[in-house]
Parts: C-alpha cells; structure tokens; sequence
C-alpha cells in the first residue's frame, strides 16, 4: 500500500467530496462556495457551452415524491422573470442521491463587496431599491426569500442587480397549490461565516442568516412568516449599506453620521420588531426609497418645518440660486443706479 | 414533523448500513460478532498503534503488544458492544478505551507477552514502524494525530479497494489512470490528453474512465465508513470530517 502524503490525502478528500456530474450534462469546473447546507459549483453546459452555477443540497436519497416537491418549486422560482432575479436554468438528482439546481452563473461582485469599494450613499441606494423591486416582484408571485442578506445579493458587471438563494423561499401562494410549502434548494454561503442556519425551536426551525433575521423567523414562527419577513431583512441589508456593518443595536446615524434622518428612519420602520410596524410591502420600501432619493418627504419620517425647508432648498438648489443671482443683481442695480 | 420546516423534507435521513460492524459488534451471534470485530480491527490498528507510539512513547515491541493485547481483549471482554453512539463518535470511544487500556498496562507494570493464549493478529506493523520512521515528526495533538492518521488509512485501505475491484472488473486501466494521475506527485500537473497519449485513449475516454474511478473510490470511501459508525448522524459527522463533504 502506497503512503499518502497530507498533501494527497487533502487532494483525494477534495475529488473525493466534489459531486459526480457525469449522469448530467455538465461538467465540474471548481468549487465556489461552501455552506452548513449546500455547495455551489461552477459547472459548464456541454449543450449550450456556457458556464453555470449549480448547487448541490446535502440530501441524500430523494423518492419520487422529493423528487416530485422539487422539480415543482424549481418550476415557480423560474417562472419568476425578473432581471434582478438569478434565473433557473435545471434541477435533477446526481447519482449519489443529492439533488442539484443549476443557475445563471452571475459575473460581479456581491453586495458586501461592493459596499467595500466605497461606493457612494446614493449610488448605494440605488442598487438596494433595485433589490427591493426584485423582491417585490417575487412576493407579487406569492414567493418570501427568507435569506436576504447582503451576501446573497450581486452586482454585475454592468450594474445590474441580482438576488441569488432563493434556497429557503417560501412560497405563500402558487397557482397549483394553495399550501404553503418551503423550497429546499441550497442556499449558498459566503466564505465569512455568516453563513445560512437551520436550528430547530418549539415552533418550528429556523431558517436564515441570524444578522439579517426577522425577530418571527429567529423564533421559528414558520408559519406566521409573510412579505414583511424579508422587508425586515431588506431593512437589514439596507442598515449594512448605510453603516457598512452587520445590524446592530445602535441606530445607523449614530456610526455613520453621514447617514440622514430620513434613511435612518426608513431603515428603522422596515427593522421594527413587530411586523405590524414595518413597511407592509417591499413595494412600499422601494417607494419611500425612491422618494428619498428624489429629495422628497418619505413616509417613515415626519419632518420640522426648517427640515422641510432645507431639503426643498437641497433638492431645488439650482432655482435657489437663480433667485438669489437675480436677487443680487437686483440690489446691485439699486445701488448703482442711485444718483 | 411539519414539512414546511423540515429542511430536506421528511426522507433526510441516511439509512442505517446493514453491514455498520459498530452495530455487528453488539449481535448475539459469535460469527458476526468476530466478523464485525475483524472490520473494526482493520480500521483502526494502525492507527492506534501509531497513537501508542506517540503518545504513550512506547518502543516498537511495546506498542505492537500493546496494540495486539488491546484490540484482543476488546473482542475476549465484547468492549464495542457498549458503545453509546449518543456520547461520542465511535473513534473517540475507541481511542479512549485504548488510553484507559495503556494507562492500566502501565499502571500494573505489566508487559504483554504476544503468544500465549492471547488472540494474535497478523498485522503489519514493519510498514506502520517505516511510516512512523519517515513522516514522525507532528506538530499536532496526540488526539488530532489519531485522527489524521484514521483518515490517512482509511484512504489507504480505500485506494486498494479501488484497485482491487477495478483488476476484479476487468477495468485495470481505470485504477491506472487513477494512479497517474490522482496519486502521482506530478499527476495533476499532466493533461488528459498527454495521459491519452500514454495509455492509448482519446482525452474524453480519459476524462470517462477517470470520473468513473473517482466515482467508485468515492463509493468505497463512503461504504467504509458506513461500516465503522452506528448511526446516520455518526456517519454524517464522519462523512463530513473524513470527506469535508456533508450528507
């Protein structure tokens, strides 16, 4: 018997571990992501010659019925047509018995990444009401993602936004079934740690990323869960781009002072501990969003009149000062034209 | 269970092996019993006579004693059969008993005579003392070193079983490109098509067989360990330690 050296053994481990895709029609390339709940690869299509994204649940051995559940869920998730949507493209069983779902593999950097690059509030904004639109949609089609987070979240090459890991969603209504019924793709990782937790409660289990976790969701209250679960994480992931840290007690504008009353207030009415509290759509969020970013009141924040002032001051800046250049020249002429 | 909450649905669970030689070693039945012993033998001699060596700084013929004595009166006095797959993995009992085995042997001052009427196993410990000679020097635990060395033979065993049923199945060229390429120090470094070269095949022939290979030693891995844990979360967490991979 041949001695294996550690640097083989971890090799073998590595071959070992990685899924055997020869029954399908892709190809292994590498791994990208690993989790306590799946592991995304990227794969090639022979077919069609392209790279994907596929993750692959750790569940062995799906019956018909599994089987059945899933090619099901994978039929809503791709019907939801969204450009800030990861599309679907396949899912199937691999010969071990773990069942896959293969993705638009999405160039770009995630959300927390970009955040990294000091991008600026209001280029921030913009992107975070993009998820917002794209969450929205989802919910219009009776789907809650569960895992927003910020981690979950891509920007492409070109901007675009795209809300990945839909591999907890929810969905509320379907057109098939009016039973709710969780979708049991695997969610992808981050390599931070912040990884995706399934824990068992008396309720039920929870499922999600504890930072970015409704107060119901963490409980486990499964089936009390609606939009406002994921308006409660899409506050969070807003609390992250305004503060580029993981939620936290402390009110945004208290770590990053640059950060204005209405954004914090619209970050705090979508983190509001009780679900009646907060925005009730993701819709509502994207418009209060828009509103703030076009210099106008928001719903979440009731404004002093100097505040009032300021901001149609700030957002009618150039007519301000078109007035006062008038005004000026005005006063100019009076005082010269005086004999 | 309500299935909305159940992650993976209501079939997650791993069926218990048939062959799991932890649950063998609890069977009425002498056969079995001696079969499954056999099987937890294997696994684990090497390993444990390593761990002697090193942790209780045994000379070679203590510790091939010590080795012999411990996994004979494990079978004489049916240790594994109290095995609580609930407290710990089944490679911590084991390495424990064999500290508290060591630690009474020292403690009696007894030295442990091979022959005898004590069982003696054919074991080759002139291969472990080689291993031991070139690859001794370890910065880790006496703990984490049981371990690794746990995992470095049941790769070791697995890669022979690969090579046995691929000769058995008429696919010798499998395991070779298996070798070549996977166990070689510079396998990975030569293309599929340089390989194809040297063994008369095209590169997508390559790439077949050598997927298929890596798809029976997987196999083989995993059916080893199910051999060696008693229950789903044992070999999960196994699998997950052993593999990386979860289950």
């Amino acid at each position: 018997m041949k001695w294996l050296s550690d640097d083989k053994l971890s090799y073998l481990r590595t071959i070992v571990g990685n899924p055997d895709f020869s029954s399908t029609k892709y190809t292994f390339v590498k791994e990208l992501a690993r989790g306590g709940m799946g592991t995304v690869y990227l794969a090639e299509d022979r077919e069609l010659n392209r790279l994907v994204a596929i993750k692959v649940l750790n569940t062995p051995e799906v019956t018909e019925d599994l089987r059945n559940r899933m090619v099901r869920e994978a039929q809503i998730i791709a019907r939801l047509e969204h450009p800030g949507i990861v599309p679907v493209h396949d899912v199937g069983v691999l010969p071990d018995g773990r069942v896959f779902y293969a993705m638009k593999f999405v160039r770009g950097s995630r959300l927390d990444e970009y955040a990294s690059q000091n991008a600026a509030q209001r280029d921030r904004l913009r992107k975070f009401q993009a998820v917002c639109d794209a969450v929205a949609f989802a919910h219009a089609h009776g789907v809650i993602h569960r895992d927003l987070k910020p981690q979950n979240i891509m920007i492409g090459s070109f901007g675009e936004v795209l809300v990945l890991d839909w591999g907890v969603a929810k969905i509320l209504r379907t057109p098939v079934s009016s039973e709710a019924d969780t979708l049991i793709m695997p969610p992808a990782e981050n390599n931070n740690g912040e990884a995706t937790t399934s824990v068992d409660t008396s309720h039920g289990t929870v499922i999600g990323t504890r930072d970015y976790m409704s107060p119901e969701q963490a409980r486990g209250e499964i089936k009390q869960l609606d939009e406002r679960a994921d308006v409660y994480s899409l506050g969070a992931v807003l609390y992250f781009l305004l503060t580029n840290r993981p939620p936290a007690e402390a009110k945004p504008r208290s770590i990053n002072p640059k950060v204005s009353k209405p954004a914090e207030a619209i970050c705090m009415k979508a983190m509001a501990r009780t679900s009646e509290e907060r925005y009730s759509s993701a819709s509502e969020l994207s418009a209060d969003i828009g509103r703030l970013l076009d210099a106008e009141p928001v719903s979440a924040y009731k404004e002093s009149a100097i505040e009032k002032t300021s901001r149609w001051v700030s957002k009618n800046r150039f007519l301000v000062l078109l007035v006062l250049a008038y005004l000026l020249m005005r006063i100019f002429f009076v005082f010269t034209s005086r004999p | 269970m309500d299935p909305d909450t159940d992650i993976g649905g209501p079939l997650h669970k791993f069926p218990v092996t048939n062959h799991s030689a932890i649950v063998g070693a609890r069977s009425d039945d002498q056969l079995v019993r001696r079969r499954a012993f056999d099987t937890i033998l294997a696994s684990y001699w090497k390993p444990a006579y390593k761990y002697i060596r090193l942790k209780w700084q045994a000379d070679n013929e203590d510790a091939k004693d010590l080795t012999q004595g411990f996994f004979a009166n494990a079978f004489e006095k049916n240790h594994f059969a109290s095995y609580d797959a609930g407290k710990a993995s089944f490679q911590t009992f084991l390495r424990t008993c064999l500290d508290g085995f060591v630690a009474n042997e020292r403690k009696a001052g007894r030295r442990l005579k091979r022959g005898g009427d004590m069982d003696h196993y054919q074991l080759d410990f002139a291969t472990a003392e080689d291993e031991l000679a070139s690859h001794a020097s370890t910065s880790l635990s006496p703990e984490d070193y049981f371990h690794r060395e746990w995992v470095r033979w049941m790769f070791t065993m697995s890669v022979d079983a690969l090579r046995r049923r691929c000769v058995e199945s008429g696919r010798s060229i499998h395991f070779q490109l298996f070798e070549r390429y996977d166990l070689s120090d510079d396998g990975a470094s030569v293309s599929y098509a340089s390989l194809g070269k040297e063994f008369g095949l095209d590169a997508a022939t390559v790439n077949n067989y050598l997927a298929a290979a890596r798809r029976d030693f997987r196999r083989i891995v995993l059916e080893k360990l199910r051999e060696i844990t008693a229950t789903d979360d044992e070999f999960r967490i196994e699998a997950r330690s052993l593999l990386g991979v979860i289950l």
